[in-house]
C-alpha cells in the first residue's frame, strides 16, 4: 500500500473544448474548493490544452488555488493517449490526494483508462461528495431511508464518500476508495452547485508549468476533425422549463411537438424533451432525450406529455423540482413521480392548458 | 481477423425496478436482457463479418445461466462463445472486471487486424468504464461513443460522438471500440442461426483457466481485490404522493397552482 501522507490535494481535470473551458470546470472546482477546506488542503486546476493560458486563471475565481497547465500542440484536441499520459504522470508526479473528473463524454473517455493506468478506483458519475463525515451523515438523513440510530460513523474518516445513483436512482450507493490513492470520480455535469465568481480569487489564481514529455510517437489516434452539431442542440441541462413528449403523442407527431413547444413558450422560455421511444423512432433528434441513456435533467418545471414514465426515462428527470404529467392511462408509473397529475388525452388537455396560463399570466 | 464482442446481461429497466426492503436489488424478480449497447457492439463486429468474413467472438463475465443469453447471441451470427464465470470473480468493481476480461480477452487472443467491441456503458451500472480499462490492460488505443465505423485499410475511421457534435478519428487495428445506440440496428436472430446456435463452441473460462495471466491475482479481482467498494447503499426517500387533478376544470386548476407557486 502506498504511503498516503504523500498524496495531497484536491484535483480537477479541467476540460477545455477548442480552447474554451466547459461549465463542468467551474461546477467541479467549486465543489473540490468545498472538499479541500475539509481536508485543509489546495485545489489545483489541471488544464491540457495549446495556447491555453489565458482561460486559466478563471478557474481562481471559482475556488481553485492553481493551475498546472500543460500545453503543447499534441493536446489542442483531446486524445486519449496524449491526456491519459499526461495526466497520469502528472499524477504520479505530484500526488493528489483527491482527482475530480468531469463526466462528459470526454472525461468518461478519460477517467476510466487513467484508473486503470494509476492502478486505484474510479467511481462513475457522482452525484454527491463528501469527506466529512458529519456532514455525510446530514446527507443520509436527509436523502436516504436508512434508520441512522442504528448506524455508527467514524467521525474520524478522511476518506473521500462518492454517492451515485444506481439502477437509474432506485438504489444510491455511496463508494469509498480506501486502499488506493488518488481517490478519483468523474462528477455528472449539472449538479453540482457552482460557487461565484470571485475576481480577486481569479486575479491571484498561481498559474504552474510543470514539465511533462509528450511526443507524436505516444499517441496512436489520429484526430481527422472536430465537427460542431450543424443544428443547434438543445440545451436540456441549463433549462428551467422542460415539455417532454413520450409514445402518447404517436396519433400526429407534428402536431404533438408542437402543442409541448407552445407550452413550453407559455410557460416561459422552456425547451422540448422527449422520452427513448420518441427518439428511437426518429420523431425527434437523440438530443432532445431526457433519461438513463440520454440527459439527466433538473428543471423548476418538468411536464411529461403521454411518457408512461418507465424507469428509463424517470432517472432522467426525477430530481426536478415540479412534475407535471398528463397522460391517457391513469395507471401509468409516471404519475407515481408526478406533483400534479391530469389523466386526459394530452391533444384535448394542453391546448386548454396554453390558454388558462396564458389567461392566469395576464391576470397578474 | 476476429471480433470480440465484450457484453453483459442486465436486469431489464425498462420494466419495473424491485428494490428489497434492505436496499438491494431484487434481480430474482426481474427480467434480464443483453445489454442494449452491447447488441450494437455485436452488431458493428456481425457487419465486420458480412463484409470480410471474420469470426466473431462474444465474451462475458457472469453467472452460470449467462450461457443462455451467450446462445442467443450465437442465433444472431456469433461464431463462438466464451463464458468468464467463478467465484472468485465475483463482487469485482469495474476495474476487477476489466482485469478479468482483459486476460479473457488475452486468451482468446488479440491478433494485430483484430477489433475488440464493448457497449458504451451497461444500464444496471451506467459507468461505461470497464470498455476503456480493458483497453489500458490489454495496450490497445480506444474509441468510445462510435456513433459510425468505416474500414479503410489497416485502419479504422470512427466518427466519436460528443455532447456538442462529433470528432473524427483514425485508429489502427488492433483497437477497442464502445458502441452507442446510433451506430447500428441489431439485426434479429435467424431460423438458421437458432438451429445452428447450440453447435457452435461454447468454452467456460474459469478461475483455473486464467489465473496464470499477470492480470489475476488474488488482490487485483474480485471482492477483495477491486479498488472501489460500496461504503453504503441506501434507497432514496420516496416522494410524497402527488395531487391527481380531476374535475372539468383541471387545466385552470394547474394554472391556479403554478401561479400560486410563482412559476409563471
Amino acid at each position: 500500500m502506498a504511503d498516503f501522507n504523500e498524496y495531497k490535494g484536491v484535483w480537477v481535470f479541467c476540460e477545455q473544448r477548442q480552447g474554451a473551458l466547459m461549465s463542468t470546470d467551474f461546477e467541479l472546482v467549486s465543489e473540490a474548493r468545498k472538499l479541500a477546506d475539509e481536508l485543509g488542503c489546495e485545489v489545483t486546476g489541471l488544464l491540457l490544452g495549446d495556447n491555453v493560458e489565458s482561460i486559466a486563471k478563471e478557474l481562481g475565481g471559482y475556488g481553485a488555488d492553481k493551475v498546472m497547465l500543460c500545453e503543447s500542440p499534441l493536446l489542442k484536441d483531446y486524445t486519449t493517449d496524449a491526456y491519459a499520459k499526461v495526466v497520469c504522470d502528472m499524477v504520479n508526479e505530484y500526488k493528489p490526494e483527491v482527482l475530480l473528473i468531469g463526466a462528459t463524454n470526454i472525461g468518461r473517455d478519460l477517467g476510466p483508462r487513467c484508473a486503470a493506468r494509476l492502478h486505484t478506483g474510479l467511481t462513475a458519475d457522482a452525484t454527491h461528495l463528501d469527506i466529512d463525515t458529519k456532514k455525510y451523515v446530514e446527507f443520509l438523513a436527509e436523502s436516504s431511508t436508512i434508520d441512522l440510530s442504528k448506524q455508527t460513523f467514524d467521525y474520524e474518516d478522511r476518506n473521500l464518500k462518492m454517492t451515485r445513483p444506481a439502477f437509474g436512482g432506485h438504489l444510491m450507493a455511496t463508494i469509498i476508495c480506501p486502499r488506493f490513492r488518488p481517490q478519483m470520480s468523474t462528477v455528472r455535469p449539472g449538479v453540482m452547485k457552482k460557487a461565484p465568481f470571485d475576481q480577486a480569487k481569479a486575479d491571484a489564481c498561481q498559474i504552474v508549468k510543470p514539465a511533462f514529455s509528450l511526443t507524436a510517437d505516444d499517441i496512436k489516434t489520429e484526430v481527422l476533425s472536430v465537427e460542431k452539431a450543424a443544428t443547434k442542440l438543445v440545451d436540456l441541462i441549463g433549462a428551467d422549463v422542460i415539455v417532454s413528449v413520450g409514445r402518447g403523442i404517436s396519433k400526429d407527431v407534428e402536431k404533438g411537438i408542437a402543442l409541448a413547444e407552445q407550452l413550453a413558450a407559455a410557460l416561459g422560455n422552456g425547451v422540448v424533451g422527449a422520452s427513448r421511444a420518441v427518439t428511437d423512432a426518429g420523431w425527434m433528434s437523440a438530443d432532445h432525450q431526457v433519461g438513463q441513456t440520454g440527459k439527466t435533467v433538473h428543471p423548476k418545471i418538468y411536464v411529461a406529455l403521454g411518457i408512461s414514465g418507465a424507469i428509463q426515462h424517470v432517472a432522467g428527470m426525477q430530481d426536478s423540482e415540479l412534475i407535471i404529467a398528463v397522460n391517457k392511462n391513469e395507471t401509468a408509473p409516471i404519475f407515481g413521480v408526478a406533483d400534479y397529475g391530469i389523466v386526459g388525452d394530452l391533444f384535448k388537455v394542453v391546448p386548454e392548458l396554453i390558454k388558462e396560463i396564458e389567461a392566469a399570466k395576464a391576470a397578474k | 481477423m476476429k471480433a470480440i464482442v465484450c457484453v453483459k446481461q442486465v436486469p431489464d429497466t425498462s420494466g419495473k425496478v424491485a428494490v428489497k426492503p434492505d436496499g438491494t436489488l431484487d434481480r430474482a424478480s426481474m427480467a434480464t436482457i443483453t445489454n442494449p449497447d452491447d447488441l450494437n457492439a455485436l452488431e458493428a463486429a456481425l457487419k465486420l463479418k458480412d463484409a470480410t468474413g471474420c469470426e466473431v467472438v462474444v465474451v462475458t463475465m457472469g453467472p452460470p445461466p449467462a450461457e443462455g443469453m451467450l446462445r442467443e447471441l450465437l442465433a444472431r451470427g456469433a461464431d463462438r462463445a466464451v463464458l468468464v464465470s467463478g467465484r472468485e470473480f465475483g463482487g469485482s468493481d469495474t476495474f476487477a472486471t476489466s482485469q478479468i476480461l482483459a486476460a479473457a480477452v488475452n486468451k482468446i487472443g488479440v491478433g494485430p487486424e483484430d477489433i475488440v467491441f464493448c457497449g458504451r456503458q451497461a444500464i444496471d451500472g451506467d459507468t461505461a468504464q470497464v470498455g476503456p480499462q480493458i483497453a489500458e490492460k490489454l495496450h490497445l488505443p480506444q474509441v468510445t461513443y462510435a456513433a459510425d465505423i468505416q474500414k479503410d485499410g489497416d485502419t479504422l475511421v470512427v466518427k466519436r460522438m460528443l455532447e456538442d457534435g462529433y470528432m473524427m478519428i483514425r485508429v489502427k487495428t488492433p483497437c477497442l471500440i464502445t458502441c452507442i445506440k446510433e451506430l447500428n440496428q441489431p439485426r434479429y436472430m435467424n431460423i438458421n442461426g437458432i438451429f445452428t446456435c447450440y453447435d457452435k463452441p461454447m468454452e467456460v473460462f474459469d478461475y483455473e483457466a486464467l489465473k496464470d495471466d499477470p492480470l489475476i491475482e488474488v488482490d487485483t479481482i474480485g471482492l477483495k481485490g477491486s479498488p472501489t467498494n460500496v461504503f453504503k447503499s441506501f434507497t432514496p426517500p420516496q416522494k410524497g404522493a402527488g395531487t391527481m387533478l380531476t374535475g372539468d376544470n383541471v387545466a385552470a386548476q394547474l394554472a391556479s397552482v403554478l401561479a400560486g407557486k410563482h412559476l409563471i
